[in-house]
């Protein structure tokens, strides 16, 4: 194998191909291996040092992204704790798919807890009566009512993850992220499902209206989050997430604008076949599921 | 893969010049001489299979790939809605019509992104995904052909996603976008065939994560359905430390 050879291929990829034989980048590139991480974990300050260094200018470091979604995991793992002992499970194949579901969210928790700590960073925290944790009074009394904050919180998750990848790009920890955020798009169709709804969002939804699928809101400067368990870096955001019914890519119209005949689909189906971004701020937002947060 | 497809000259010929190019009467005389046993020692000659297709490198490539899977649906799905097997109940066609729509829309926005001209033919055109191997006669049938492509573009997604870098990040959101649907896709079949099987431990780990598959291990599945053409893509990185999982499981 000719060695030139492979830089040339890898730099058809990965432009930024030179800078992973710096050290830096090739320890920042192997952090998804957990076999590495241990390892890591050993040199903490040198790594989180690595960090700052890595992503100096920007306004918020992996270590943020990651408790981000840790700060959504951890909500919903409380979620499913109080819908499992709230005893409106009907049947024993609902209680199986909500116990299945809850024992994901736990492990996407410890998960992150130690890519974070590994990291060199402090990750936020959450138990069923401190720091970060569902509201209890958001809590509903009802089977139907829980069901339906259950979509909401996997919906959000979708879009949320969506929200910050590319502040995770150039890092093995953006695949880690989507496959975490793949299995959170799997609970949310069987949770519709469960609900009588069709598994991906669509204008029939009974929730369509909720601000869980619409647009949001802007702002132009990065910040803190604090919460009851921790804080995280948000980056600013001049521009709103397109809204769960945007027909639009960039600006290209999906009905017309990319078949050369009349589309086959309808404004509803070429909507349903994306699931949209949602920008942190958004999704922290009271409307949303900052509005859950105890 | 193909030892040919390391070879610089080859790699940069654009993927129409080198369909053209199988066609040619002079690369058929020079695989012809491959196959004759010409000195191992004088500058390699690209065998030329005429059923070899190497997907273009990079992000391009990768479009290619989320096409291939998109375009492998689309025909399932659209032969299940226009023939749908007896014992399919109207509720499920239904959903395959939506799962129908989905992909076309995203077969079209693939090829969009491959050439906004859309004057571009991505493939030959005998060039087809092939269904005869599935038993889309029956609702299992149906079901198990879903399965097993739905799970193999929800695992497929979170492989390349990571490639598209700040230059090409438009393409990414889409891909991201599109990714999640793949697998509300996958979910749904998944209950429809075992109820409540929508994430079991077949497809997500014991922490949690959705087990993804590389293209090499998807293009092997999808193979037998694309006969006579061989598709293989080229692996920008082979070493497990580096390669953020496109050639190799990540960790």
């Amino acid at each position: 194998m000719n060695f030139f050879q492979i830089i040339d291929q890898l730099a058809a990829v990965d432009p930024d191909v030179l800078d992973r034989f710096d050290s830096r980048r090739a320890v920042f590139s192997s952090l998804g291996s957990v076999a590495k991480r241990s390892a890591l974990a050993a040199t903490p300050l040198f790594l989180g040092a690595l960090f700052q260094k890595a992503y100096a200018g920007t306004t918020s470091t992996p270590v943020d992204v990651l408790n981000y979604a840790l700060t959504l995991e951890l909500l919903e793992a409380d979620f499913y704790r109080l819908f499992l002992a709230a005893g409106t499970l009907p049947n024993a194949t609902a209680t199986a798919a909500i116990t299945q579901i809850k024992k994901h969210e736990d492990a996407h928790v410890a998960l992150l807890t130690r890519t974070i700590q590994a990291a060199g960073g402090t990750p936020v925290t959450g138990t069923a009566t401190t720091g970060i944790r569902f509201k209890p009074s958001a809590f509903p009394s009802t089977y139907a009512g829980q069901l339906r904050v259950a979509q909401l919180l996997e919906d959000t998750g979708v879009r949320a993850y969506k929200g910050r990848a590319a502040e995770l790009v150039g890092t093995t920890l953006l695949t880690t992220a989507l496959q975490i955020h793949s299995v959170e798009a799997r609970h949310a169709a069987h949770i519709r499902l469960m609900r009588g709804q069709l598994p991906w969002v669509n204008s029939a939804d009974d929730l369509a209206t909720d601000p869980t699928y619409t647009s949001g809101v802007t702002g132009t400067t990065s910040t803190q989050v604090t919460t009851a368990g921790g804080a995280f870096g948000i980056p600013a955001y001049s521009t709103a997430s397109p809204a769960e019914s945007s027909t639009v890519i960039g600006t290209v119209p999906l009905t017309t604008g990319i078949t050369t005949a009349p589309a086959v689909y309808s404004a509803a189906d070429a909507a349903a076949a994306f699931d949209q971004v949602l920008q942190p701020a958004e999704v922290v937002d009271a409307s949303r599921a900052g509005g859950l947060l105890a | 893969m193909s030892d040919h497809s390391h070879l610089p000259a080859w790699r940069e010929q654009s993927l129409g010049r080198r369909l053209f190019l199988q066609v040619s009467a002079a690369s058929a005389a020079s695989a012809a001489l491959v196959v004759a046993g010409c000195d191992t020692s004088s500058t390699p000659t690209p065998t030329v299979d005429t059923n070899q297709i190497l997907l273009p490198q990079g992000n391009q490539g990768m479009l290619y790939y989320a096409y291939l899977l998109s375009l492998a649906k689309s025909t399932t799905y659209q032969k299940v809605v226009d023939s749908p097997p007896g014992d399919l109940p109207a509720a499920e066609r239904a959903i395959f019509a939506d799962m129908r729509d989905h992909e076309v829309v995203h077969r079209e926005t693939l090829k969009y992104l491959i050439d906004p001209t859309r004057a571009k033919a991505l493939f030959p055109s005998d060039f087809a995904f092939i269904l005869t191997r599935f038993t889309l006669t029956s609702r299992a049938g149906v079901l198990a052909a879903a399965l097993q492509l739905e799970d193999l573009a929800a695992a497929a997604y979170p492989v390349i996603v990571p490639f598209f870098t700040t230059s090409n990040s438009y393409a990414r959101t889409l891909l991201l976008k599109m990714s999640t649907v793949q697998a509300r896709h996958a979910a749904t079949v998944r209950d429809l065939l075992t109820p409540g099987s929508f994430a079991d431990s077949t497809v997500v780990n014991s922490t949690g994560q959705l087990i993804t598959k590389t293209p090499t291990e998807v293009l092997a599945a999808l193979a037998p359905f694309l006969a006579p053409y061989v598709l293989s893509i080229t692996c920008p990185d082979t070493n497990p430390s580096t390669d953020p999982g496109l050639c190799t499981a990540n960790g």
